[in-house]
């Protein structure tokens, strides 16, 4: 399903944080969003998801508002992966693979055991069956957010919103989250730091500044030495790699913005 | 939350089932054999004989006296027991996890104070309530006490936005809780009435013994409205785990959750305080030992901590009413003999696993 911000803003008491923010995802498309700290990345995420409600602006998944529909409604239909995720309960893998299905869920707790093809399901995708009853708190970084993706999908849906899915994570296991999360075809919204990551996994990128997207499109087009200077400050040399022809930043110099 | 040593939270599916069952046989087995119990012991088959008689079920020879101890005068106090255990520990067990913290108890939120400066109202000072005396006077300003530091302690913490952060809710909790005790002690002195003071003490550390069969009824009926309550919320509680807003995007409000379920306690409290006084620990301690056994998943903890509260609560009663002959102990200190032990050992278990 299409995933789409118009003229979106947003703030805390009189500082304005997102300014007429205004983006369109593709179906079964993933979007980098690229900005420094700061730049209002998770809150347009959370914005987008549907868990912050704009000042001004609409936010459409499919031809639904997204701020309109039942909270349990929008559970169903996007998903959100938090940067870092953290409880202090004594939960195994698969319980908290199983907390995708409290939107789905009635009431009442059934006899038998709902949705739990959905959960099998979830966590092959996501290479986790084997962690299923170990400890959350045993899990390293990569297998936890292996574990929280199980969880998104295990909502079922259409799009999915991650909030620096590859933070703290080592090279291997950032390129193996990645492209799992694309192998899924789910409309994604990712906010990214690695720009040669985003460059390599993204359909499309969108790069805030101070609230703003300043910059929009595929990757190619908008990762440009100029757009480095101009959002991070960082003098850098945008080229391909002879091999793999993908898109890699070299950075030279930081300057004083 | 407290974590077992080793932290196998493997907790299959049985688990819950088993200590479900266990703990069903161990509550109907508990209130026959209580009810036996006293300065006049009662067999269990007799205690069986006199309630299927009181049910309409024809059994022959039951007496006219084992009818009145069992069915007149134990029966409603051990039902109470049972229901006060039980809702206390829910209680416990959903402010603990709405908070995220350990030592939250059925009191947090002023209940106790403001409950005992209305009973010392009445005690000390001789307040009236609408024209009632003795034990109803003193359990409905209780009662209301309680709801005035409640709507005191809601005014507190309540933000801008009507949101109930947790922190800021304990803290209020805290602050009425104070200047509740600091008008108790100071009634208490300045009456100078040490009869008043003894039943001020006696009636902080909670009593059973005022139970009869309405008030034992109106605990019941608290209780498993409570029960079914709470219990409807186990999923919107689990999706806490992992904080507020992956509980928003899992479609749970979370204002409207962590009101409902405050205020909700919080009233439960209030009724059971004004019937029993403030019991401390069970609601304490109950999940905590529960969640070690079974998990924090709220479909297991949540009925399992109610079983497992009603039967401690009948035990401790039965302590207080019958290890010292002639005398009640207060049910406070056999709670509190029973739940500090205890929670010195979690706590170190915990603190080793760290």
């Amino acid at each position: 399903m299409r995933l789409a911000a118009e003229g979106l803003s947003w703030g805390v008491r009189a500082r304005t944080i997102l300014h007429d923010v205004s983006l369109s995802c593709a179906p079964g498309t993933v979007t980098g969003l690229l900005g420094p700290n700061g730049s209002g990345k998770t809150s347009l995420l959370h914005a987008m998801a549907g868990l912050r409600r704009p000042a001004a602006g609409t936010v459409l998944l499919g031809s639904d508002d997204v701020h309109r529909l039942p909270a349990r409604v929008r559970a169903r239909r996007i998903a959100v992966l938090e940067q870092h995720a953290s409880t202090g309960l004594p939960l195994t893998a698969r319980q908290v693979v199983e907390l995708g299905r409290i939107p789905h869920r009635g009431r009442w707790p059934a006899a038998r055991d709902e949705g739990a093809t959905e959960v099998a399901e979830a966590m092959r995708q996501c290479g986790v069956t084997h962690l299923a009853d170990r400890d959350w708190q045993t899990l390293s970084g990569g297998e936890r957010q292996r574990v929280q993706l199980a969880r998104a999908l295990t909502q079922q849906p259409a799009a999915l919103m991650l909030d620096e899915p590859t933070n703290h994570l080592d090279l291997s296991h950032q390129i193996d989250l990645l492209a799992t999360v694309r192998a899924l075809g789910r409309t994604t919204l990712a906010a990214l730091h690695d720009l040669d990551l985003a460059a390599a996994f993204c359909d499309q990128l969108v790069v805030l500044r101070a609230g703003r997207v300043v910059a929009a499109g595929p990757p190619d087009q908008v990762l440009t030495a100029e757009l480095v200077d101009r959002v991070y400050g960082v003098e850098a040399t945008v080229g391909r790699h002879d091999h793999s022809g993908r898109l890699h930043v070299v950075w030279h110099d930081a300057r004083a913005r | 939350m407290l974590q077992p040593a080793s932290a196998p939270a493997r907790t299959r599916r049985g688990t819950g089932l088993l200590v479900g069952g266990t703990l069903v046989v161990a509550l109907a087995v508990s209130l026959v054999v209580a009810v036996g119990i006293g300065s006049v012991h009662v067999p269990a088959g007799d205690v069986v004989d006199v309630v299927l008689r009181r049910l309409g079920v024809p059994v022959d020879g039951v007496g006219v006296v084992d009818d009145k101890i069992v069915w007149q005068l134990r029966m409603p106090r051990v039902l109470g027991a049972a229901a006060t255990g039980a809702g206390l520990a829910l209680a416990g067990a959903v402010l603990q996890s709405l908070t995220r913290n350990d030592l939250a108890d059925p009191y947090l939120l002023g209940i106790s104070g403001g409950a005992t400066v209305g009973a010392v109202s009445v005690i000390v000072l001789g307040v009236s309530v609408g024209g009632l005396v003795g034990g109803a006077a003193l359990g409905t300003a209780a009662f209301l006490g309680a709801l005035v530091a409640l709507a005191l302690v809601l005014t507190l913490a309540t933000g801008r936005t009507g949101d109930l952060p947790p922190a800021r809710t304990v803290l209020a909790g805290v602050a009425i809780g104070q200047i509740c005790a600091a008008y108790t002690s100071f009634a208490v002195m300045m009456s100078g009435d040490h009869d008043a003071a003894r039943r001020v003490l006696s009636w902080t550390m909670g009593s059973l013994a005022g139970l009869r069969w309405h008030s034992a009824t109106v605990l019941l009926v608290v209780a498993l409205v409570a029960l079914v309550g709470i219990v409807a919320c186990a999923a919107d509680l689990d999706a806490f785990a992992f904080g507020d807003a992956s509980a928003a995007s899992l479609g749970v409000s979370i204002r409207r959750t962590r009101w409902v379920l405050l205020v909700g306690t919080a009233l439960l409290t209030a009724c059971l305080v004004a019937y029993t006084g403030a019991i401390g620990f069970v609601g304490l301690v109950v999940p905590h030992v529960v969640r070690l056994v079974c998990g924090p998943l709220h479909r297991r903890l949540l009925p399992l901590s109610a079983l497992a509260g009603a039967v401690l609560m009948i035990w401790a009663d039965t302590a207080a009413r019958s290890l010292v002959e002639g005398q009640e102990i207060p049910i406070g200190v056999v709670t509190a003999v029973l739940g500090a032990p205890l929670f010195a050992y979690l706590l170190r278990r915990e603190s080793r696993s760290r």
